[in-house]
């Protein structure tokens, strides 16, 4: 058998009839459009407190209502997907940048000391969740934005580490490793030549499931106080305000609530169809 | 077997001990002076020094972590600053209810995955496959306790079938206790109920495409046997990976829908110690919530070997 | 009145026709044999009597087996059927069992769903089965799980489950193409000898002439989907009436042309009591067992522009020779040089040495990276050379190794995916051709090829040796492979070379007990006058 991933010139005719890929990136996109937007424009300023219009149902003036101090709820959740995002990215790109170098060194280094030391390390890490992990970070520091980076960057790490630890074993028994070492390269110079370009394809679809774990983990943390800090709008903490209202607001929790469901929809749509496109056999679904 | 087991039992103590130096170090050494730190910065230094003494904080940071280890292992949590109670006991109420509430969520996800999981693959392409796939994306993407909320608004606020939240305490009889769990126990539940069957259907995806399933087919098993007597048992070590997994995210999120149903669990606990700055009571709680976690891998590691004859060495 | 007859058989998958029209017989206690090359449709038509087509495939004419008509049978019927009146071997013991089930049990399915016996009763009749399996109860308990046996033991359980209930057919894909020689002869002479007591009709499908030669009542000789032409094994061999069967054959025995060996002999690589350990399995919680021995005090001399064989089954050691040899794992003691000068200096391979030798491997599709193109594929060995050759150099070397394995320069912009198995084994050549070495591993490099690109292969090999005064190690599990191409032949068994010599004297007169069993366990193509004489 061999690795797919060719360039094939096929790819974007492929691409075009894989359905779950054109749909979910079309709703990641729309959300990202909406954060890229916010840093120009909202609707309203969400800063601006408006007494008058409070607790306005969904409308023609505000078409996702009004909040207890009249903010305009479209407005919050454009400003809040930054958030959402900023986390997801930073903590995604903290998981790789850590995870798959510490992979790669255990692969090459496979059954030695370093290996067997990444690896429990890595089991050690798993046995904190990323809330257990924020909430020694806030015992710690505080409350804020970064703790959620960073205890959700930090679960991150074994995640990709495992994966590419896994995924780079197999490669190291190819007989095209085996044509490289004998041309005498290292294990530095093949992990980077032959092994992670080999990887991408993997890492890319795992990448786009952390990043929708990475914003589901952000809202909970955030709903719990232990993420963004107010005056930062974020969607974890308007579903938090939003429930003591919602007998007679529920549209306060609804609208946060879609935009997270919808967000990660679309990126756990569009890493499916990543998946599909990009590898046929890495059927493997979570 | 039990060569394995042991084996594992040694990589769990190496594991917990490990786990609770990183978190003696996190609490009690990175923030500098826990007493200080406690009372803030306009505190007394003769009040300080007090509550130094009393914390046992006067002795080097080895001989304190020995005692905290030590206290553990008899039981003893130590003294709550806030509450002057005993943490062991503080804890212990609130634990019965945030780890039933997590098994239980747990026994939910599994029992809804199994099945689901199952249809799905013996039924590939079909629309109720699709049927499955579409709700399980649907269910991976809701944040537990939106859901939570969801259902509140639903079931206590529109029809009125239950109470919002609260505990009425397992002293008042079983059936109302579970009674109150459920909802939260369900808003858990689905989300990992999604991920869960997504793994069951592909692993058993993957298991009937494997040599020994034909090899079954030839035998003359149907479809439907040679999926129950031979796929299940091999797709299951995917799966039993997820479910350890699956503990932790619920303990954790046991956590935050205790918020969303005002259960007075361990969340209640942690996040009242934390604005309290009762740092004794948040290390013991994170040390037990890891030792539940540890816990639950070792019983993973021991499935795997009843599973797999090839791991029983 | 014939067992199995297969009537004009179409098989299409997604459209494409796979099987054209095919007309087969098996009669009771027949052995037909249905040989061809990958891709001629063979295994699709095991499967198709079985009832066990891939998923889009439509199959017409008729196949009847007894009174049935198999395409016409219910699923619920061809359960009844499968297991019970047919059974079938499989091409890979190590994956054919289930991983979790002892292997009594395994067997006692097949008792227990067809015959509705008790668990007790399967289980004695599954003994019973195994030991007709040559597995007795007494060595090989039926509690034992597949891990715990050796690939042939497990052929051994897939066939006891598939004569356990004495069927009258029994269907063999390429039953012995995953084992060793020695275990292929037991497992084919077991194969024969259940025929013989059972009187069951035995449908055989492998690409191996020699196997078919020996074992066969009937030949069917399948490419591309056809029946090309089929009859009584010694009356095909002895006219071979269709020229594809011609060429398959004469491929099987190709005569290759080597250029003659060097006479005035000049050591290139010379092995020294080399001795290589691998760590025990884990014992206890900490403790090891000890190591094992992989290769033990193994001492040889290649002359330079001399081709020799390197002969063993699987386990013998050969591989990890062959990566100490390549510098890829540090020896225990001895030493290995090239010119006299250490492989390894200080747990580094030494690059000076390196240069001079280079591999082909046995897969011709995992040998390359599939995100490269052939031109950066086949130039990884310059990174050995000081200073590459860069621009027009590069290009010039780029074509001149391209050319001399048959490819053309042009197809150096190409991406690994876009060549046969055959033309990739090629480029694996150019791309050890091309920092000129004067050594060349072939590990097991034309096993995996059917005999046509095999002899192709070969022919290459015989011609570059002689261009470019190159000597050749040939690593391969099979003493017909090394037969035609190599001077000096040694056989390696457990970690220690047992018997070296020139190799047309070691195969007409081994000393060693092992090398005589080697050779007599080798399926043998028939003397096509001796069956013309007597025919």
């Amino acid at each position: 058998m061999t690795l797919p991933a060719d360039p094939r010139p096929g790819l974007w005719r492929q691409a075009f009839r894989a359905r779950s890929l054109i749909l979910g990136a079309l709703l990641s996109l729309v959300f990202l459009a909406a954060a890229l937007l916010s840093f120009l424009w909202t609707p309203y300023d969400v800063a601006a407190l408006d007494i008058a219009a409070k607790l306005r149902p969904p409308g023609a003036a505000h078409w996702l209502g009004t909040d207890h101090f009249g903010r305009d709820v479209l407005s919050m959740i454009m400003v809040g997907a930054r958030t959402s995002i900023a986390v997801a990215v930073v903590a995604v790109g903290i998981g790789v940048g850590l995870g798959v170098p510490l992979g790669l060194a255990a692969a090459a280094r496979r059954g030695g000391w370093l290996d067997e030391l990444i690896m429990r390390a890595n089991d050690l890490v798993f046995a904190f969740p990323s809330l257990v992990i924020a909430i020694l970070i806030t015992a710690v520091f505080g409350p804020g934005a970064v703790n959620a980076i960073l205890a959700i960057g930090i679960f991150n790490v074994p995640v990709f580490a495992r994966l590419t630890r896994g995924a780079a074993l197999s490669l190291w028994k190819r007989d095209f490793i085996l044509a490289a070492r004998v041309a005498g390269k290292g294990a530095t110079r093949i992990s980077a030549e032959h092994i992670l370009p080999n990887l991408a394809n993997l890492l890319i679809v795992q990448g786009t499931i952390q990043f929708s774990l990475g914003i589901l983990a952000e809202a909970g943390l955030s709903y719990v106080g232990l993420g963004a800090q107010p005056p930062t709008p974020s969607w974890g903490r308007m579903l938090a305000e939003s429930q003591t209202m919602i007998s007679f607001a529920p549209w306060l929790a609804l609208m946060p609530g879609m935009a997270i469901v919808l967000t990660v929809l679309g990126l756990n749509l569009m890493g499916d169809g990543l998946r599909d496109l990009l590898d046929p056999r890495l059927r493997r679904q979570r | 077997m039990l060569r394995y087991a042991l084996r594992r039992l040694l990589s769990l103590a190496v594991s917990l001990v490990v786990a609770s130096l990183v978190i003696f170090l996190v609490i009690e050494v990175i923030p500098g002076d826990p007493a200080s730190y406690m009372l803030g910065i306009n505190a007394q230094p003769d009040t300080v020094a007090a509550l130094r003494s009393e914390l046992g904080l006067d002795v080097s940071k080895t001989a304190r972590y020995l005692a905290w280890v030590g206290g553990m292992l008899h039981g003893d949590f130590g003294t709550s600053y806030t509450y002057r109670t005993e943490v062991a006991e503080m804890i212990g109420e609130r634990m019965w209810i945030s780890l039933p509430l997590a098994l239980y969520a747990l026994t939910l996800s599994t029992l809804i995955a199994f099945p689901a999981g199952i249809l799905a693959a013996s039924r590939r392409g079909s629309a109720t496959d699709l049927g499955v796939m579409g709700v399980t994306q649907l269910g991976v993407a809701v944040p537990n306790f939106w859901f939570a909320m969801l259902m509140v608004l639903l079931f206590a606020v529109k029809l009125r079938w239950v109470s919002a939240g609260g505990f009425p305490g397992w002293e008042n009889g079983f059936w109302p206790a579970l009674r109150a769990l459920t909802l939260p126990a369900i808003a858990l539940a689905l989300p990992q109920a999604s991920i869960l069957t997504r793994v069951m259907r592909s692993s058993l995806l993957d298991t009937l495409s494997e040599d020994f399933i034909r090899t079954a087919r030839a035998k003359g098993l149907n479809r439907r046997q040679a999926l129950w007597r031979h796929a299940l048992r091999n797709a299951l070590i995917p799966v039993l990976t997820i479910i350890g997994l699956q503990f932790s995210f619920l303990m954790a999120g046991a956590i935050i829908i205790e918020q969303v149903f005002f259960l007075p669990g361990i969340g209640r606990l942690i996040f009242q110690s934390i604005s309290s700055r009762d740092l004794i009571v948040v290390e013991s709680v994170v040390m037990l919530l890891v030792f539940a976690v540890i816990v639950v891998n070792f019983a993973v590691d021991l499935a795997y070997a009843w599973v797999d004859p090839r791991l029983r060495r | 009145m014939s067992l199995l007859a297969i009537q004009d058989l179409r098989v299409s998958i997604h459209g494409q026709p796979i099987l054209k029209g095919i007309d087969l017989t098996v009669a009771p206690g027949e052995i037909v044999a249905v040989t061809g090359e990958s891709g001629s449709g063979k295994s699709m038509t095991a499967y198709a009597v079985m009832g066990l087509l891939p998923q889009g495939a439509e199959a017409r004419g008729s196949i009847r087996l007894g009174g049935t008509e198999i395409l016409a049978a219910s699923e619920p019927e061809l359960c009844q059927i499968r297991g019970n009146r047919v059974g079938m071997v499989f091409q890979e013991p190590m994956t054919a069992l289930n991983p979790v089930h002892r292997i009594g049990d395994q067997v006692a399915e097949t008792i227990r769903i067809h015959a509705g016996a008790s668990r007790a009763e399967a289980a004695a009749r599954a003994r019973d089965a195994l030991a007709r399996a040559e597995l007795p109860p007494d060595r090989f308990p039926a509690s034992r799980y597949p891990h715990e046996l050796s690939g042939g033991q497990r052929q051994r359980v897939v066939i006891a489950m598939a004569i356990a209930l004495r069927p009258d057919l029994l269907i063999a894909d390429e039953p012995t193409t995953a084992l060793d020689v020695t275990t292929q002869a037991q497992i084919l002479r077991l194969l024969q000898r259940l025929v013989e007591t059972d009187g069951m009709g035995l449908l055989m499908i492998t690409h191996d002439l020699a196997v078919v030669s020996g074992l066969a009542d009937r030949i069917a000789v399948m490419r591309a989907g056809e029946v090309v032409e089929q009859g009584p094994t010694r009356q095909l061999l002895a006219h071979m009436s269709h020229p594809y069967t011609r060429m398959l054959f004469e491929a099987s025995d190709h005569a290759v042309a080597m250029p003659p060996a060097p006479d005035s002999p000049a050591p290139l690589l010379e092995l020294r009591d080399v001795t290589r350990d691998y760590p025990g399995p884990r014992r206890g919680l900490i403790g090891r067992a000890p190591p094992i021995r992989a290769v033990d005090g193994v001492s040889f001399r290649i002359q330079a522009g001399e081709r020799v064989g390197l002969v063993g089954e699987s386990g013998c050691g050969k591989s990890t020779l062959t990566r100490a040899i390549l510098g890829l794992d540090p020896i225990r003691s001895g030493s290995i040089t090239i010119d006299g000068q250490p492989v390894f200096i200080d747990h580094h391979a030494n690059r000076a040495v390196r240069r001079k030798m280079q591999v082909v491997f046995q897969d011709p599709y995992g040998s390359f990276n599939p995100r490269h193109r052939v031109a950066r594929l086949i130039c990884e060995p310059f990174h050995l050379l000081d200073s590459p050759p860069q621009g027009a150099a590069r290009r010039a070397a780029i074509a001149e190794a391209l050319t001399a394995v048959g490819l053309s320069p042009e197809d150096a912009g190409k991406y690994i995916h876009q060549f046969s198995g055959g033309q990739r084994q090629r480029i694996a050549i150019a791309r050890a051709l091309i920092i000129k070495p004067e050594l060349i591993l072939l590990d097991e490099a034309v096993s995996a090829l059917d005999v046509s690109v095999r002899a192709q292969i070969l022919d290459l090999l015989a011609d570059l040796s002689g261009r470019y005064n190159l000597a050749y190690l040939f690593i391969s599990h099979d003493l017909s492979v090394v037969r035609g191409v190599t001077d000096r032949v040694l056989v390696m068994q457990r970690g220690k070379i047992v018997e070296q010599g020139p190799t047309a004297q070691v195969l007409e007169h081994p000393e060693h007990p092992y090398t005589r069993a080697l050779l007599e366990a080798a399926p043998r193509l028939p003397d096509l006058d001796m069956l013309r004489a007597g025919g």
